[in-house]
């Protein structure tokens, strides 16, 4: 175990003003509000912006394969600024797990170079083709097959940002064994259902017979999805800080100002007590979340239980943070014109992404030796 | 007004520093020499406490280069001054002499306060003034000839037994609000009329004592601050309280964590499902505090101290009741034994020490030492986030006149 870094470096806290500079202008609670039932639940244009222009789409990818050369540190500081906002773009799906797997496959073959840079680059928008519930430590997925002649087919649910990805990063077992596959979006059939996460959809997809591209086979297919996997639960950590932190400004900022009986609802202690406890959790949640990403971004040996850890912990403090958000809103947090559902919605849906935080305890039990 | 901070260094840097021990080191032997000559010899040497002032055990330097001097020392095998023995002494009787003591006082306490030769206690809490120092009524009254006599009672007083001296906050005008009428001084233990008496405890031993003062002299210079000014006095005192128990480093499981899961795996036959999640969750946030611990200290060491420190007292003290009391719940049978309720007065107290049964019992006051964890959570809600303070109603009428 190597002395982890688990403070923001001037170069993560500029680019981190970038990003909130952005959202600030692009992603404001009313005009989110707004679009979550309209047709675009997405803010492409925003995505664009953001993978793009900012280049935050390949920050983990190196400079020669067309990325930023940076590492998981950043695109952690990325998702916190996201999750503060549950901006609508799809950051995770693309920029972290479908690249993360991809990022794995050998870019000595043209068709994984091209793939990593068209995704690095913001060109190409990504999802990885299993349910965003999957556990990071499940067996390889088989609700999707290969054939012979190269072609998939099965269906894969739940994708995290899958109905406006354009390309899918597809598990799939064939005749040979498991292999990753990149499959175009014009080849499958996506099926949105309606997800409980407005700003993070899921999508059902099928594939019929589907031309896919082979990016790995055999072992390193597997590594590369659990790799993409345990990079994304460990990012996701420092996304559900964004979520708890913009819960947290938000109540306080509330309760200040929301007048009982006379004085501030903030003067109680029986909320402030609630808020100061909520803070320490934050503490908390901060110090594992960075912990993930600095262990995943030095490729540390202790990443497995930092990533457990941060799981298990950030996973849970979102929710309570976003459910006293509702609570000590009182009325106003229960309706659907106040933004705090959309972060209850997106901190219930991430406590289960990657498998809830129980599950992640029972694999942490395993790698610290305290076995049940 | 506080020491705390590292201020302006002057001079000497870390390799300066390391020269100065060196050549302390060849001139005083650790191997040769007495051990309290040594200590001596180091403070009058400034390398004591290298943040304080020259001639007063520091060398003016930065307080974070303190680690250095300590880690040479201690490289070189020397005797150090036992300082979980003098803690009281250390981190808030020096501070305070320091910041508001005369040339005379500093003089004549800081260098036997330093070697450990003169034991120090704090005189503060009183049976009617826990969470709400301010309300304390101890009178101190000044006599004809310029002396105080002072009066009352004080509680939860650790090395009260083996104190040479005391930090003592007083009522010296109790026709005024409360915080307006104290006086701060430091009391000879060994003064006619300071009584001692053990404070048992649910553990069945007794770390802190009551002092009972009747009719004890004081002359006026030992008097700390302007009379009136005791509470901006005990408030230095207090900042550096806290600063004390900002928490080292640890390593991982370190503490009572460590304890719990030692259990778990060498008593498998005790498991539970249920008992395992508990644990995880236990073992879970036990790291996440001490990464937050390891992240106040990384902000800290690049001058950019953020407000975490508040918090870290409400966390340990949470996290070590819980895995204590798991830890009784996991034993079963054997959490049905204690092992002795003798009445004893140990001289350094171990949180995870003796058995699970004692360690269940005094982390319950983990939560109440040291400001309790309802006052620390109006601290950060109030200091932190900005909240507001509930409306006082006990700031503006004199003390004498408060309900009681």
């Amino acid at each position: 175990m190597t002395t982890a870094d688990l403070l923001y470096s001037d170069v993560e806290t500029d680019l981190r003003a970038s990003v909130r500079d952005l959202l600030g202008d692009r992603c404001s609670p009313e005009s989110l509000l707004a679009r979550v039932e309209s047709d675009e639940p997405y803010d492409m244009d925003l995505w664009r912006t953001l993978a793009r222009d900012l280049g935050t789409a390949g920050l983990a990818v190196p400079e020669e394969l067309g990325g930023q050369g940076a590492s998981e540190r950043e695109l952690a500081l990325v998702l916190e600024e996201l999750g503060g906002a549950v901006a609508p773009v799809p950051f995770l799906g693309s920029a972290v797990l479908a690249t993360a797997a991809v990022a794995r496959c050998d870019a000595a073959d043209t068709e994984v170079a091209a793939l990593l840079r068209g995704l690095a680059s913001g060109e190409r928008t990504g999802a990885l083709a299993v349910a965003l519930s999957t556990m990071t430590d499940a067996p390889f997925p088989t609700s999707v097959s290969a054939s012979a002649d190269g072609t998939l087919s099965g269906t894969a649910g739940s994708v995290a940002d899958g109905t406006v990805a354009d390309v899918f990063v597809v598990p799939a077992t064939g005749p040979d064994g498991p292999g990753l596959y990149a499959v175009d979006a014009s080849a499958a059939e996506v099926h949105a259902p309606v997800s409980f996460d407005l700003t993070r959809r899921i999508a059902d997809v099928t594939f019929r017979g589907a031309p896919a591209v082979r990016l790995a086979a055999g072992e390193r297919a597997e590594r590369a999805l659990s790799h993409a996997l345990r990079t994304g639960a460990g990012l996701l950590a420092s996304e559900q800080l964004g979520v708890a932190q913009w819960c947290l400004d938000e109540t306080v900022r509330y309760i200040k100002g929301r007048y009982q009986f006379g004085r501030p609802v903030g003067s109680f202690q029986a909320l402030k007590h609630r808020v100061a406890d909520l803070w320490l959790e934050l503490v908390a949640a901060r110090a594992a979340a960075r912990y993930a990403a600095d262990t995943l971004a030095r490729g540390d040996d202790d990443a497995p239980v930092a990533v457990a850890m941060a799981q298990s912990y950030c996973s849970d403090t979102a929710v309570h943070a976003a459910e006293e958000c509702i609570q000590l809103h009182g009325g106003i947090g229960m309706t659907w014109e106040h933004p705090a559902h959309l972060y209850l919605k997106r901190a219930k849906a991430s406590q289960v992404a990657f498998g809830a935080p129980g599950r992640h305890r029972a694999v942490l039990g395993e790698l610290v030796d305290l076995p049940a | 007004m506080t020491t705390t901070d590292s201020g302006p260094a002057t001079g000497l840097d870390a390799e300066g520093l390391r020269t100065r021990v060196a050549e302390f080191l060849a001139d005083h032997d650790p191997a040769t020499s007495d051990r309290l000559e040594f200590l001596r010899a180091r403070f009058d040497a400034g390398l004591a406490w290298v943040h304080f002032p020259a001639g007063l055990g520091g060398l003016d330097a930065a307080r974070e280069l303190q680690s250095v001097v300590d880690a040479e020392f201690a490289a070189a095998g020397a005797p150090d001054n036992n300082p979980r023995r003098i803690g009281i002494g250390l981190g808030m009787a020096a501070p305070t002499i320091l910041a508001f003591g005369s040339e005379e006082l500093k003089k004549r306490l800081l260098r036997p306060l330093w070697t450990g030769e003169e034991v120090w206690c704090q005189l503060f809490s009183e049976p009617g003034a826990g969470s709400d120092l301010a309300a304390l009524a101890t009178r101190a009254v000044r006599d004809a000839g310029g002396e105080w006599v002072v009066n009352g009672q004080k509680v939860w007083t650790s090395s009260a037994h083996t104190a040479q001296w005391a930090i003592l906050v007083t009522r010296t005008d109790p026709d005024v609000p409360k915080h307006q009428g104290m006086t701060y001084f430091v009391l000879d233990m060994t003064q006619p009329g300071v009584e001692v008496r053990p404070l048992r405890q649910i553990t069945g031993e007794a770390e802190f004592n009551e002092v009972f003062l009747t009719d004890v002299r004081i002359p006026d210079a030992h008097r700390l601050g302007e009379v009136g000014a005791g509470w901006q006095v005990a408030r230095t005192t207090l900042m550096n309280e806290r600063v004390a128990i900002g928490g080292n480093a640890q390593p991982r499981e370190g503490g009572m964590v460590g304890k719990v899961t030692q259990t778990w795996r060498e008593r498998p036959e005790l498991r539970t499902p249920e008992l395992h999640d508990r644990l995880l969750r236990l073992w879970v946030e036990a790291e996440a505090f001490r990464l937050a611990g390891s992240r106040l200290r990384q902000q800290l060491a690049v001058g950019q101290p953020g407000p975490e420190g508040s918090g870290m007292k409400l966390a340990f003290a949470r996290v070590a009741q819980a895995l204590a009391a798991l830890e009784l719940e996991l034993l079963g049978e054997a959490a049905l034994r204690y092992d002795d309720w003798t009445m004893r007065r140990p001289e350094l107290v171990d949180f995870t020490g003796r058995q699970a049964g004692y360690r269940y019992l005094r982390s319950k006051g983990n939560s109440i030492e040291g400001g309790t964890s309802e006052v620390l959570r109006n601290i950060i809600a109030e200091r932190v986030l900005g909240l507001p303070a509930e409306p006082r109603t006990d700031t503006a009428v004199a003390w004498k006149d408060l309900p009681r």
